[in-house]
C-alpha cells in the first residue's frame, strides 16, 4: 500500500470523529421520561382510558394519527370506532387535546427524549392557549 | 476519468473557485429562504411563480437543444459532429440539473417532494414532467458517459448504448413538449391557453441550446483549449438560424391571432409585455431588447460571410441567447400571470437573496458542465484526439 | 367503484401479466364498472345533464347563492361575514398585498366579472359588492394539476385541501380561473401573533409553504353545522344541496336570476350571484 501511514492515521481519526457522539454520551444515558396525565379532564373521568389501550397508543399513536387525519379530512368520514365500539369524533385538537391539555408534559416530553421533532404543531395548536 | 477534473492551471482552478464562490452565496440565501419561506422572494398571490420556475422552462430548451447534434450525428452518421456530439450530450446533462434544482428551489415545502412519488397524479402534468426530467437526465449521463469511456478504450460505443441514444431523441422533444404543457393546459390564463406552446417551445429550444452550445466552444477555441474545427461550427449555426426563425415565426403568429380577433383577455397577456397595460410597463424595455436581438441575430447568421467571421458569429450566437431568455426566462412566465383573474396588474420584482439563489443554481449548472468537459478534453488529451 | 386502489392495482398487474388487453382487464373487475366509472366521470355532461339534470348520480353537491342586492342594502355585513370566516379558520391578516392570504372578500362588480363586463350596467349593480370566494368547482381545474392530490373533490362537491400533503408547487393557483388560492409566503403565526387577535381553538392554523382556501366549512358540515357565513348571514348567503331540487338553494335560483364567474371556461362554479 502507498503511503500506508498516512492512510492508517487518517483512518484512525475518521472513525474517533465518527463515533465522536458514543464517546461523548456515554455513561450519560438520560432517564426515559414520564408524560404526566394529570389534567383536569382526566383527572376527572372514572375510567381512565384513551380511545384505544395504553399499550397500543403507546407503540402506535402516530399510525393511528396519520390514519384517522386521511380518514377524517380526505374521506370526510369523522367518527372513529374503537376496539371497545365507541364511537370517537376525530379530532386532534378538539378531542385529544380536550383530555391531553398539558401538550408540553404530555406530547413533547417523550418526542424531545427520541429526537423527534413531529409537524403536527406547525398547524394545530394546544386549545387551552387562545394565543400562540 | 474523474480524475482528469481534478488537475488543471491556475485559470482552471479560478474559474472553478469562483464558480464555488457563487455556488455558495446562493446556497447561504437558500438557507435563509427555507427558514423564512419563500416570502424573502418578490412573488406574490398574483405572481405565484417568478425568476425560478422562469429559468427552469428556459433550460428545459437549453437541455432538449443537445438533440439537434444527436440526430445528424446518429441518425444521419454526420461525422463533423463526431466530436463534439458529447459536449451536447454533457450541456443536456448541465441544464437538466439546473432545472430539477430550480423546481426544488420553487417549491414551498421541499421535504414533501416524495409526497410525487408516494401519491402519483397521472393526471397532473407535473408528475410527467419529474418522469421526462429524470429519464431525459438518466438517458444522458448513460450516452455520454459510455460514449466517452469508449473513446478513452479507444473502442467504438457499447452495442447496448446505441438504443439509449436513439430513445434520446423523442424524448427530448418529450421534455419541453411536456414543459409547455404545464402552461398550455390551463383555463383562464391566455398567453398561456395555446396549442402553439408546444412547438414553439421546441423551436426557441432548438435556437437556444444550440446556441449556448456554440458559445462555450468558440469560447474553447479561443482560450486554445478544444477546436471543433469550421464545419460543426458553421452548421451549428445555422441549425440556430432555422431554429430561431421558426421561433420569431410562431410568436408573431401569437400576435396574430390576439390582435386579429381583438378579444381582450387574449390582448392583454401581450399588451402588457410589449406595450404596457393599465399603466404598467416593467417589461416593455425587456421584451423590445429581446425582439431586437433576435432578429439581428438571425439576420446575422442568415449572411454567410457573417457567420463565417468568428467575432461576428459569437455576437449573433450571444444576441439569440439573450433574446431566448427574455422570452422564456422573463417574460413569459411573468406575463402569464398578468393581468390577474381580477383584471388587475401586480407587478413583480425579484428580491436580491432571490436573484442571487436563482445565480448560485447557474453556477451550479456551470460548475457540472467544466467538470464534465474536463474529463472530456482530458480523455481526449491522453489518446491525442486532439 | 367500490374497490380499494390496491386490489385494483393487483388485479390490473395480474391481468396485464397474462397479457389482456385493456378493456377486458377492467371487465374482470366487475361486469360494468368501467360503463359505471366513465358514467360517472361524464356526469353533469351534455346528455345526461338533458336527460336528468346537471348532477345526476350525485346525492349531495352543496352550493352558497349569495343575494347581491340584500348584500348591497346591508354594506357592513360583507365585512362581518368576512371577518367571521377569517376567524373561524385562523386566516392572518398580513396587511400588504404581496403576502396576503384570504378566503372570502370583496370585489366590485367589473372585477368579480372581468370576462363578461358590461359598460353599460345599471348603475346600481355597478356599485354593489361582490363576495368572492372559491367557486368548489365541479371540474376544478385546481384538482386537475395537483401533483400530489393535496387538493381534492370531495364526493359532496366540497374542493377540499390536504395541508399534511401540499408540497407548494402552486400549480393549483395559477390554474385557478378565480384567484380563490393563497399561499403562505411566510409563517401564518407571525401575522397572527403580530395582530395579537384570539384564535378558534377549534381550527388548526397552516404552516409556510402551502396553499389555502375556502374549504367550505367541511369541519362543520361535516359536524352538521352550516357553513359559518351561512350561519352569520342566513338571507344573504343561501346555502343547500344543489341536488335536491326542494333545497333553499334551488328554490331561490328557481325564482330569481343569477350569474356564475367565468362559465365559458367549462369548470362549473357552485357559487352563485342573485341580482
Amino acid at each position: 500500500m502507498y503511503d500506508a501511514g498516512k492512510v492508517i492515521i487518517g483512518l484512525v481519526i475518521f472513525f474517533c470523529f465518527f463515533t465522536f457522539a458514543f464517546w461523548y454520551n456515554m455513561g450519560k444515558a438520560a432517564p426515559a421520561p414520564k408524560p404526566k396525565l394529570d389534567t383536569p379532564v382526566i383527572k376527572k373521568m372514572v375510567k381512565k382510558q384513551c380511545i384505544e389501550g395504553t399499550h397500543f397508543m403507546r407503540t402506535t399513536h402516530m399510525q393511528l394519527l396519520n390514519h384517522l387525519r386521511d380518514q377524517a379530512l380526505r374521506q370526510g368520514n369523522r367518527w372513529y370506532t374503537n376496539k371497545r365500539g365507541e364511537k370517537v369524533w376525530i379530532s386532534l385538537q378538539n378531542t385529544c387535546l380536550k383530555c391531553h391539555s398539558n401538550k408540553k408534559e404530555f406530547c413533547d416530553k417523550c418526542h424531545n427524549y427520541v429526537g423527534v421533532d413531529p409537524y403536527c404543531w406547525d398547524c394545530h395548536f394546544d386549545p387551552n392557549r387562545s394565543k400562540l | 476519468m474523474l480524475e482528469n477534473a481534478l488537475q488543471g492551471s491556475n485559470r482552471y482552478w479560478g474559474w472553478i473557485f469562483f464558480l464555488l464562490t457563487l455556488i455558495g452565496i446562493g446556497f447561504i440565501c437558500y438557507l435563509y429562504q427555507l427558514r423564512h419561506g419563500l416570502g424573502i422572494t418578490g412573488m406574490s398571490r398574483d405572481v405565484s411563480w417568478g425568476v425560478y420556475i422562469a429559468q427552469f422552462t428556459y433550460l428545459v430548451g437549453v437541455a432538449a437543444g443537445a438533440v439537434m447534434l444527436v440526430i445528424p450525428k446518429y441518425l444521419h452518421h454526420y461525422n463533423p459532429y463526431a466530436k463534439v456530439v458529447i459536449f451536447g450530450e454533457f450541456l443536456a446533462i448541465a441544464a437538466v440539473i439546473m432545472c430539477l434544482l430550480f423546481i426544488i428551489i420553487d417549491i414551498g415545502q421541499p421535504m414533501r417532494m416524495m409526497n410525487m412519488i408516494l401519491h402519483p397524479t397521472p393526471n397532473s402534468i407535473l408528475f410527467w414532467d419529474m418522469i421526462v426530467l429524470n429519464g431525459y437526465l438518466a438517458i444522458n449521463i448513460i450516452c455520454g458517459w459510455n460514449s466517452l469511456l469508449a473513446e478513452k478504450k479507444g473502442v467504438p460505443t457499447p452495442g447496448w448504448v446505441k438504443p439509449f441514444i436513439f430513445l434520446s431523441i423523442p424524448w427530448a422533444f418529450s421534455i419541453h413538449t411536456v414543459t409547455a404543457f404545464l402552461y398550455a393546459g390551463l383555463p383562464s390564463r391566455h398567453l398561456w391557453l395555446t396549442a402553439i406552446m408546444a412547438p414553439r417551445f421546441l423551436a426557441s429550444a432548438f435556437a437556444a441550446g444550440p446556441a449556448l452550445l456554440l458559445l462555450v466552444l468558440l469560447l474553447m477555441r479561443k482560450l486554445k483549449i478544444f477546436d471543433p474545427g469550421p464545419r460543426p461550427i458553421q452548421t451549428i449555426a445555422i441549425t440556430v438560424c432555422y431554429a430561431m426563425i421558426a421561433n420569431v415565426f410562431f410568436m408573431l403568429l401569437e400576435f396574430f391571432t390576439s390582435y386579429y380577433s381583438n378579444i381582450p383577455a387574449h390582448m392583454h397577456g401581450l399588451d402588457y409585455l410589449f406595450f404596457g397595460l393599465q399603466g404598467y410597463g416593467q417589461l416593455v424595455p425587456w421584451m423590445w431588447t429581446a425582439a431586437v436581438c433576435g432578429a439581428g441575430g438571425i439576420l446575422l447568421l442568415l449572411i454567410p460571410p457573417a457567420r463565417r467571421n468568428y467575432l461576428i458569429l459569437t455576437f449573433a450566437c450571444a444576441a439569440i441567447v439573450l433574446s431566448t431568455w427574455i422570452d422564456k426566462g422573463v417574460g413569459l412566465v411573468i406575463g402569464g400571470f398578468v393581468p390577474n383573474p381580477f383584471d388587475r396588474v401586480t407587478p413583480y420584482h425579484p428580491t436580491l437573496p432571490e436573484i442571487a439563489i436563482a445565480v448560485g443554481v447557474w453556477a451550479v449548472g456551470a460548475f457540472i458542465l467544466t467538470v464534465l468537459y474536463k474529463m472530456a478534453l482530458g480523455v481526449r488529451t491522453e489518446r491525442r484526439l486532439i | 367503484m367500490s374497490m380499494d386502489r390496491r386490489k385494483f392495482l393487483k388485479i390490473a398487474g395480474l391481468s396485464a401479466l397474462v397479457g389482456l388487453g385493456g378493456s377486458e382487464a377492467f371487465e374482470l373487475l366487475q361486469p360494468g364498472a368501467l360503463e359505471a366509472s366513465e358514467g360517472h366521470e361524464v356526469e353533469g355532461g351534455a346528455k345526461k345533464a338533458h336527460e336528468e339534470g346537471p348532477y345526476a348520480g350525485d346525492k349531495i353537491r352543496w352550493g352558497i347563492a349569495i343575494d347581491i342586492i340584500k348584500l348591497g342594502e346591508n354594506p357592513a355585513m360583507a365585512k362581518k361575514i368576512i371577518t367571521t370566516c377569517h376567524y373561524e379558520h385562523n386566516v392572518p391578516n398580513w396587511g400588504n398585498p404581496k403576502d396576503e392570504v384570504k378566503w372570502i372578500w370583496e370585489d366590485d362588480y367589473e372585477h368579480s366579472f372581468p370576462d363578461s363586463y358590461n359598460d353599460l350596467m345599471a348603475e346600481k349593480v355597478e356599485g354593489m359588492p361582490f363576495l368572492l370566494l372559491c367557486n368548489h368547482c365541479d371540474r376544478p381545474p385546481c384538482v386537475r394539476v395537483c401533483p400530489t392530490k393535496a387538493t381534492f373533490r370531495r364526493p359532496d362537491g366540497v374542493v377540499a385541501m390536504d395541508y399534511h400533503r401540499c408540497i407548494g408547487c402552486r400549480f393549483c393557483m395559477a390554474a385557478c380561473p378565480y384567484g380563490s388560492r393563497s399561499f403562505n409566503w411566510l409563517d401564518p403565526r407571525i401575522a397572527l401573533k403580530r395582530e395579537g387577535r384570539k384564535l378558534n381553538p377549534r381550527f388548526p392554523t397552516r404552516m409556510r409553504g402551502v396553499v389555502e382556501k375556502c374549504n367550505l366549512c367541511v369541519e362543520r358540515l361535516d359536524a352538521g353545522k352550516l357553513p359559518a357565513c351561512v350561519e352569520v348571514a342566513p338571507d344573504i348567503m343561501i346555502f343547500g344541496n344543489l341536488v335536491d331540487a326542494d333545497s333553499p338553494v334551488r328554490k331561490v335560483l328557481r325564482e330569481r336570476v343569477s350569474m356564475r364567474r367565468k362559465i365559458q371556461l367549462g369548470s362549473k362554479p357552485s357559487v352563485f350571484y342573485l341580482v
